[in-house]
């Protein structure tokens, strides 16, 4: 009977979280990479799907469980208005908004806003986090199921520059970073009632990157900052394995085939190994250098993009590059990749679609959309999603 | 005869309904009401809200009424009620309550954002109504509101520039007037002195002006923000001190800044690594609720009357008016306050301010003044070692 019980939970859990969904920011563990293999390589004007205006600006990331899309945006003067608002991912018609009011600080640069870290979801809820470092927690039919005020409850966990780390979901925990030149620190959060299950000191200084699962059965979250890097245990917030030498503060990690391929002094290649505190480094290169961007793997390359714009494809195995590409830039968003195709958009909306396959790379098509655009591109059941502080696109095959 | 029987008989019942609706929603509200620090009261709230989300419009009012004595995470679990079932309501074809939103809008004691909320329920279901209602706003304690009716008031003033500069002037000086936003309050002030008129920016924000400054005392390696100096256990305006390269004393420093920058850099030169300490004195005419509201990019740390207010180590992250706002119990007569304000040892060139602003305001924004304070910032009427 339990087993039948379990096989059961198993299977609603299965129907609940599909492939392809798109669950948190660069979406699969934060790796970028789209779990399908086809999505519309020639874009044009006819690969707009929908587009809907938002009431707010922001930075996140749209994010899609199964036929919803959720994303989140800020608005007024103060950028004190936190919009959360779920839409039809068929036609993009809005199913549901909450809006809650700022309880921290809400002062960012200007080019920032409240809306920047990209929330995630667990396939049933839905965890938002802002630059106020408000968190809320809904179910997908935006029935609320707690509220944190964590600029509340930490009075100096702020940044005048705006707060940008987008939080992850392992298990029953929600990990957010809230790290700032004041009051910095990790918390896992109960994803069930939004108390602390543990809070981590963290360096005092500004960092705008977002925690990294490593996946498989003993699940690890990887917490970057100037510092270095700490992986942690999701429930309890013990470190496994650490790294001190030093970690961008912008660009996040990614982690492909066992090795950790972090954003420090260019690229360093780590392998991590159970009961080891510290990584293997394999290599290290500074002629990848991604400067906002996070870079990504695809197959046997690792891609950084630099500030002027400029695609580098080096060789995971020993960091080497291997050609590199003009693209128009500059960015602020991260790649994301679907097969050997990269899909990045510039700070202006020219969308850009890149043929990693290529000998030299190539760019297989661009699309403009005309406006500002700072946030990540998602990817699910075969379409972009890209948004702007006004617009929420979904780009594929109509 | 009947009609008015009518109405008032709708108003009864409508009473009658929004008492039922209060009673039946007390426990729920009460639960919601818990909810504190570290998600402390969230799974009897999540309980609680789908009671409450799950209310009739007519209940709408008894939430916003709700807000008034809620905690601003209360407000938040009340807010999304309230959109839930505004959103039901209207999308089942239904009503929402325009008679009692309207008479909750009008009072003006409630929580200003539920007022705000109900002004935008109302205009979700009459836009043209609540848009005739906007210019009434004005002088409201909702900043939202007021904010709406002074854009109101900028763009008629905008208007007339043309045509009428006298319909204009006086059409700027009542925005400013009403204006407690930064953006607005620096549009009118612009305008008033194009058309030749004079502007009071440091009264009209509420800016401290006058400051005896000490300093500097040593910030290397950022000790200084911990290491509590002299001025932090007694202000002895009279006393030396040892500073960081030798003795250091009060002097006078009187800012003529239209934001009431206070600037260390003037009379210290462009120091690194150093600690300065700002003290002030306001005299206030009655005790009182207040805010004071501080801008600075460096470390801060401000005492009132005395006490540790709060305290902050980032540096050079950018500044603005109102960044922080620290309520405060003005008393009768004299209070005291020092602001210490540490500067880094990094050398790039957006790292070179050393500054604050800090004005006495109520929750609105609206500057409360001095009872001696003068009309425009001192010139001449303190000894002055530096100006900035």
């Amino acid at each position: 009977m339990k087993k039948l019980f379990a096989i059961s939970l198993l299977a609603i859990a299965a129907n609940a979280l599909t492939a392809a969904d798109w669950l948190q920011f660069r979406g699969p563990n934060g790796t970028g990479i789209a779990a399908e293999t086809s999505a519309p390589t020639k874009l044009t004007e006819q690969s707009v799907v929908w587009k809907i205006p938002l009431p707010g600006r922001g930075l996140s990331s749209a994010i899609v469980v199964g036929e919803r899309v959720f994303v989140t945006a800020s608005s007024g003067v103060e950028q004190d208005r936190l919009h959360v608002l779920c839409f039809s991912a068929k036609d993009g018609s809005k199913l549901w908004e909450r809006q809650f009011w700022a309880t921290g600080r809400t002062m960012t640069h200007h080019k920032t806003a409240g809306a920047a870290p990209t929330p995630c979801s667990d396939g049933k809820r839905l965890f938002c986090i802002f630059s106020s470092n408000d968190v809320a927690c809904l179910d997908l039919d935006g029935n609320v199921l707690w509220l944190r005020g964590l600029g509340r409850d930490y009075p100096n966990a702020s940044n005048s520059l705006g707060m940008a780390s987008s939080p992850v979901i392992v298990g029953d925990t929600l990990i957010c970073q809230v790290e700032n030149d004041s009051e910095s620190f990790a918390v896992g959060l109960d994803a069930t009632t939004g108390a602390n299950r543990w809070k981590l000191d963290r360096p005092k200084m500004a960092n705008w990157t977002s925690p990294l699962i490593l996946p498989g059965a003993s699940a690890l979250v990887v917490l970057q900052s100037g510092k270095g890097l700490s992986a942690i245990e999701p429930r309890t917030g013990k470190e496994m394995w650490y790294y001190t030498d030093g970690a961008a503060t912008i660009p996040s990690s990614t982690f492909a085939n066992g090795v950790f391929y972090a954003a420090a002094k260019g690229i360093t290649a780590l392998r991590p190994a159970a009961g080891n505190p510290h990584p293997e480094q394999l290599w290290q290169t500074a002629q990848l250098s991604p400067a906002t961007a996070s870079p990504i793997v695809i197959g046997g390359k690792i891609f950084a993009l630099n500030n002027a714009g400029i695609l580098s494809a080096g060789d995971v195995k020993d960091g080497a590059r291997l050609w590199q590409l003009r693209l128009t830039g500059p960015f602020s968003g991260s790649p994301v990749a679907v097969g050997a195709h990269l899909y990045l958009a510039n700070e202006k909306g020219l969308v850009q679609v890149v043929n990693t396959a290529a000998a030299e790379g190539e760019v297989a098509s661009t699309l403009d959309l005309k406006e500002i655009v700072l946030a990540t591109p998602s990817v699910a059941h075969g379409a972009l999603y890209i948004r702007s502080d006004k617009t929420l696109w979904k780009l594929g095959a109509r | 005869m009947n009609q008015r029987f009518f109405l008032s008989l709708g108003v009864a019942l409508v009473t009658v309904s929004v008492q039922a609706a209060e009673s039946d929603l007390k426990p729920a509200l009460a639960a919601l009401k818990k909810v504190g620090p570290e998600g402390r009261g969230n799974a009897e709230a999540a309980s609680a809200w789908q009671t409450l989300s799950k209310a009739d419009a007519h209940s709408i009012p008894v939430l916003l009424a709700a807000m008034d004595d809620a905690n601003d995470l209360a407000v938040n679990w009340l807010r999304a009620a309230v959109d839930t079932i505004a959103d039901r309501e209207l999308k089942a074809g239904g009503k929402l309550p325009i008679a009692a939103l309207h008479a909750f809008l009008g009072g003006t004691r409630h929580h200003p954002r539920a007022r705000r909320l109900a002004f935008e329920l109302i205009a979700r279901v009459e836009p043209a109504e609540a848009d005739k209602l906007v210019p009434t706003f004005a002088d409201d304690p909702s900043v939202e509101l007021r904010r709406d009716a002074v854009q109101r008031l900028l763009e008629t003033a905008d208007a007339a520039l043309a045509t009428n500069k006298v319909g204009a002037t006086k059409g700027f000086r009542a925005a400013l007037n009403a204006a407690r936003d930064e953006g607005q309050i620096k549009k009118a002030a612009a305008e008033l002195r194009k058309l030749g008129q004079e502007v009071d920016l440091p009264r009209h924000f509420g800016f401290l002006m006058t400051w005896k400054i000490i300093g500097p005392f040593d910030n290397a390696k950022l000790v200084g923000f911990d290491a509590a100096y002299p001025p932090e256990k007694e202000v002895n305006l009279a006393a030396e001190h040892d500073g960081k390269a030798g003795k250091v004393r009060w002097s006078d420093l009187v800012t003529k800044d239209d934001y009431g920058m206070v600037n260390f850099n003037k009379p210290f030169g462009d120091l690194k690594g150093v600690t300065g300490y700002a003290f002030t004195e306001f005299n206030a005419a009655s005790a009182r609720p207040a805010e004071l509201r501080l801008g600075c990019k460096n470390g801060w740390k401000i005492w009132f009357n005395g006490k540790l207010l709060f305290g902050r180590d980032e540096y050079h992250r950018g500044s603005r008016i109102d960044q922080y706002r620290l309520p405060i119990e003005l008393k009768a007569g004299k209070n005291t306050l020092l602001v210490k304000a540490c500067q880094n040892e990094e050398v790039k060139d957006w790292t070179k301010e050393w500054e604050f602003q800090l004005r006495v305001c109520d929750a609105t924004g609206t500057a409360i003044l001095a009872k001696d304070r003068p009309a425009a910032p001192a010139k001449t009427a303190l000894k002055t070692t530096a100006q900035n």
